[in-house]
Parts: structure tokens; sequence; C-alpha cells
């Protein structure tokens, strides 16, 4: 165990990562991660292409089981229990820890169905509750006010950010514990990342949100710690303010100060 | 700087940034220098000159400042960058007291002439001067260590501040003494400890930029801790 992946004694550990190691295939794309991510926390994983970063997050919710010849070796806990099991049900993990993607992906379907629709996998609610949690969810999204007269249009409809924006309502409308952003704003204007990262602040206070970003300076805003990894390893840790005023390690102070070459 | 960035423009407007306040350094420290040569000889021309000099110190802090804020609008600088443009900001506001302190002993200078009270003055001016030496070297030293971000030099800044406030007391008790002896030297005598004081202050801001250096290079922020404690750091 690394002292340098523990969190400060004021934080609880939502997520335990343990000598995690991840394969695509022979090749070793992650190398015995040990971290902690902390509960009601914005944590960012940052680094170059390639260095593990969307691999370690697309672990937290077995998102990898999707291919057969990509696996995971050692624990990933949330609150304790290991979801890495094979014993736990993937639809559980993903109901728990949900995940928003690069792309904006709405269904195909109603806006007020985009987000009815994962809900009703877990709950059968009567039609006035679920008309509550699609309020809710665009509401907590920052998206019902541009939404709440168009419930019944395609969700594909919408402007780039405001697809961003649902997609994230998707995911909390089920209300998970931890929700996962791979690079939630690449494919968005600074507008539009604005109000996702308004968003990100706000959902924090709820729940324990993990991002991964290239934009450094995106890591630097919205989140509360940051790891810095590089080819495969985690290399360091820390207090957002902390990483990016006075990094302990080389690797990361030239990786940050844009020295890397 | 360290190795170089991917962004050579950047890696050249830090080093400009950096050749700027050295500039502006070299010019602040001739401006005390002149000024304690006007006081120790007189001269109401070479005090003149350094109340001249006193604008184009201005001026440089405030082009500094501007370029300063365009680097870190455009760049977004973090780590050792952001901590050498923080020091940059930290280092031309002292350098510009220190130039500040060299038009006060100017200024004095002119009011001694003006009034006549040269010819009457039996100053300490010898000890004067050697406390402005004193004060010159550490400012030339402050600035060389932030040259070459050598933070065993700025340590040394650090460690010989006590020398220039222990001749600063000296001389307080001296020109007390002449006081006592005859009250007519008391108005020349306190435009004497206000000189003093000024040459004082001028190694207090060698010491702030020293701080600022040991801040850049080790991210630790010493001021206010003992030297003792400094030390520790800087190895």
């Amino acid at each position: 165990m690394d002292a340098k992946t523990l969190l400060p004694e004021t934080e609880k550990a939502k997520l335990t990562v343990r000598d995690l190691n991840f394969y695509y295939g022979n090749f070793l794309a992650l190398k015995k991660i040990n971290l902690d991510i902390p509960e009601r926390k914005v944590t960012a994983f940052i680094g170059p292409s390639g260095c593990g970063k969307s691999t370690l997050l697309r672990t937290f919710n077995r998102m990898f089981e999707l291919y057969p010849d990509q696996r995971a070796e050692g624990q990933i806990l949330l609150d304790g229990e290991d979801m890495l099991s094979r014993k736990l049900d993937v639809s559980l993990v993903r109901a728990k820890i949900g995940m928003v993607f690069q792309k904006p992906t709405p269904f195909p379907m109603s806006i007020y169905d985009n987000i009815a629709f994962g809900v009703r996998l877990f709950e059968d609610l009567p039609r006035a509750e679920m008309d509550e949690r699609v309020e809710w969810a665009l509401k907590k999204a920052a998206l019902w006010n541009e939404a709440k007269d168009k419930l019944g249009q395609s969700g594909s409809g919408l402007s780039g950010g405001q697809q961003q924006r649902l997609c994230i309502a998707r995911g909390i409308a089920i209300k998970p514990e931890v929700l996962l952003l791979d690079e939630p704003c690449s494919a968005l204007d600074p507008i539009s990342t604005g109000k996702i990262e308004e968003l990100i602040h706000e959902l924090k206070s709820d729940y324990t949100v993990v991002i991964v970003t290239h934009n450094m300076q995106q890591a630097a805003r919205c989140s509360d710690y940051t790891a810095y990894m590089y080819l495969g390893d985690l290399v360091e840790f820390g207090p957002t303010g902390e990483l990016f005023m006075k990094p302990k390690k080389k690797d990361t102070e030239d990786y940050i100060t844009g020295r890397f070459g | 700087m360290t190795d170089k960035h991917l962004s050579t423009q950047f890696d050249a407007e830090l080093s400009m940034i950096s050749n700027r306040v050295l500039e502006m350094g070299g010019l602040v420290e001739s401006q005390v220098a002149q000024a304690v040569y006007s006081l120790v000889n007189f001269s109401a021309e070479t005090a003149a000159q350094v109340l001249h000099q006193e604008e184009r110190v201005n001026q440089m802090e405030v082009e500094i400042d501007r370029d300063l804020f365009g680097i870190i609008a455009r760049r977004q600088p973090t780590a050792i960058d952001l901590r050498l443009l923080i020091a940059v900001s930290k280092a031309i506001a002292n350098l510009e007291r220190a130039g500040d302190e060299a038009a006060r002993i100017a200024r004095t200078v002119q009011r001694l002439i003006d009034s006549g009270m040269s010819s009457r003055l039996r100053a300490p001016v010898g000890d004067l001067q050697f406390a402005a030496d004193m004060s010159i070297a550490q400012l030339r030293k402050a600035l060389d260590a932030f040259a070459r971000l050598d933070t065993v030099r700025a340590l040394e800044v650090l460690q010989q501040d006590d020398q220039i406030d222990q001749e600063f007391d000296g001389l307080l008790r001296k020109l007390i003494t002449y006081m006592m002896e005859d009250p007519r030297t008391i108005s020349t005598a306190i435009d004497l400890i206000f000189v003093a004081k000024a040459i004082e202050r001028v190694g207090d801001h060698a010491k702030n930029l020293s701080e600022a250096t040991i801040y850049v290079v080790k991210g630790t922020d010493v001021r206010h801790v003992s030297v003792a404690a400094v030390a520790d750091v800087v190895r």
C-alpha cells in the first residue's frame, strides 16, 4: 500500500481501489493502482493520452465487461463492497455507479423517456411519481427550464450541451451514489462547458463525482482531488490546489507546466 | 529556468519577464548607490538624477505588471511557472519600494542643501556609507540569486540581514549622542535617522526578494519564519 494514495483523515473514502491491474488481452494497461476516492468530492484523473485514466474510470462500473479480452484484477470497493465480484450483478453496479460519456448519447426517444427509461429498469413508479422524478433529475442537471415545454420531443433535437446535461440527468435519475464523467465537455463549447462545470459543483453535495479530463484547467477548476497518471501508473494523487501549486513529483510538474515531451 | 516547455514562446515570455526584473533591479541598485553618493558628497545634481530615475523605475513596474497579467491570462501557468510569476510580481513591488527609499534619501539631501545645513553638519556620513554599501550588496546578491534561482545565495541574504539591522541600531545611538551634545543638530540628525531607516529598508526589500526566490524553487513560503527554519527548507 502506497501512502501517497491515501486521503487526509477528514475525508471518507467512497471508492477504494486496491492493487488493481487491468489487461487489454496481454497488455497491462493499469499497474497495481491503489487509490481512495473521497465521498461527495470531485476527483479528477489527468494524464496524457494512453495513460490509463479512462481505463481506470471504466473499471469502476465494469464497463470493460462488454469486451471479452479485457479483464481486471484486484479490488474496487464501494463502501466496502467489491464491485468487481462476479457475484454482483453488473446492472446493480451500474445503478450505483452511473456514467456519462465524452459524446452526448441521448436515446432515440423523447426527453421524458430518456430519463424514465433507466428508472423503469429499477423501480416501478406510478405516473405522478415518475413525472416528479423526471422533473427532479432535469432540475438537478440544470436543464429543466430549457426542456420543460418540450418533454415529449426527441432528445436528439437538443443542442450538444443540452444533450450532455440530459445524459447527466439520465445518469442521476436512478439516484446512483457515484457519477463517472468521461471527458464530458470535450465536445462542448465554452459556455456549455461552463454550465456542466457549474453542475458538477452542484452535484457533489449529493454524489461522489469522478471526472476524466484532457483539459488540465478544467481539473484545476472543478475538482477537489486530482490524480496524475502516466503509462498505467498512478504517479501522484492529492488535493487539487496542492497538486497544481506545488506537485510533489517532478513528472507531475513537467506535465502540468507543459514541459512534457 | 529548468527544462524547456513544449511552447518555446512560453519559454521566451518567461525569460523575457525575468530579464526585465533584473534590468529594473539594476536600475534600483544604481539609484540607491547614487542617492547615498549625493548625501556623502552633498551633490544636488546627483540627487536630481536619482529623482529622475524614479520615474523610469515606476514605469518599469507598471510595464512588467502588464506583461505579467498577459502571461497569466493567456498561459494559465501552474506549479513552478505560477510561483515564478507570483514571485516576479512581489519582486517588482519590492524593487519599486527600494527605489522609493532612494528617492527619499535624494529629497532629504536636496532639503539639507537648500537649508544651508550641509556645511554645519558634523554627521556620521561614513557610517551611513558603510551601511548603504551593505544594503546595496544585499540587493545585488538577492537579484543574482533570483536570476539563477539560487536558494543558497538567497539564504545568505537572509542570514546577513541582521548585520544591517545592527548597523542601523549603531547609527541611531550615534545620532542620539550628537543630538544630546548639540541640540542645534537635532533637525539634521532626524533627517539622517530617516536616511538610515531608508537604507535599512533597502536591505529588507532584498530580504523579501530572496524569500520570493526560495518560494519559486522550493514551493514553500518562508516569510515570517526563522532563518534557521529557512535553512532547513533550502537544504
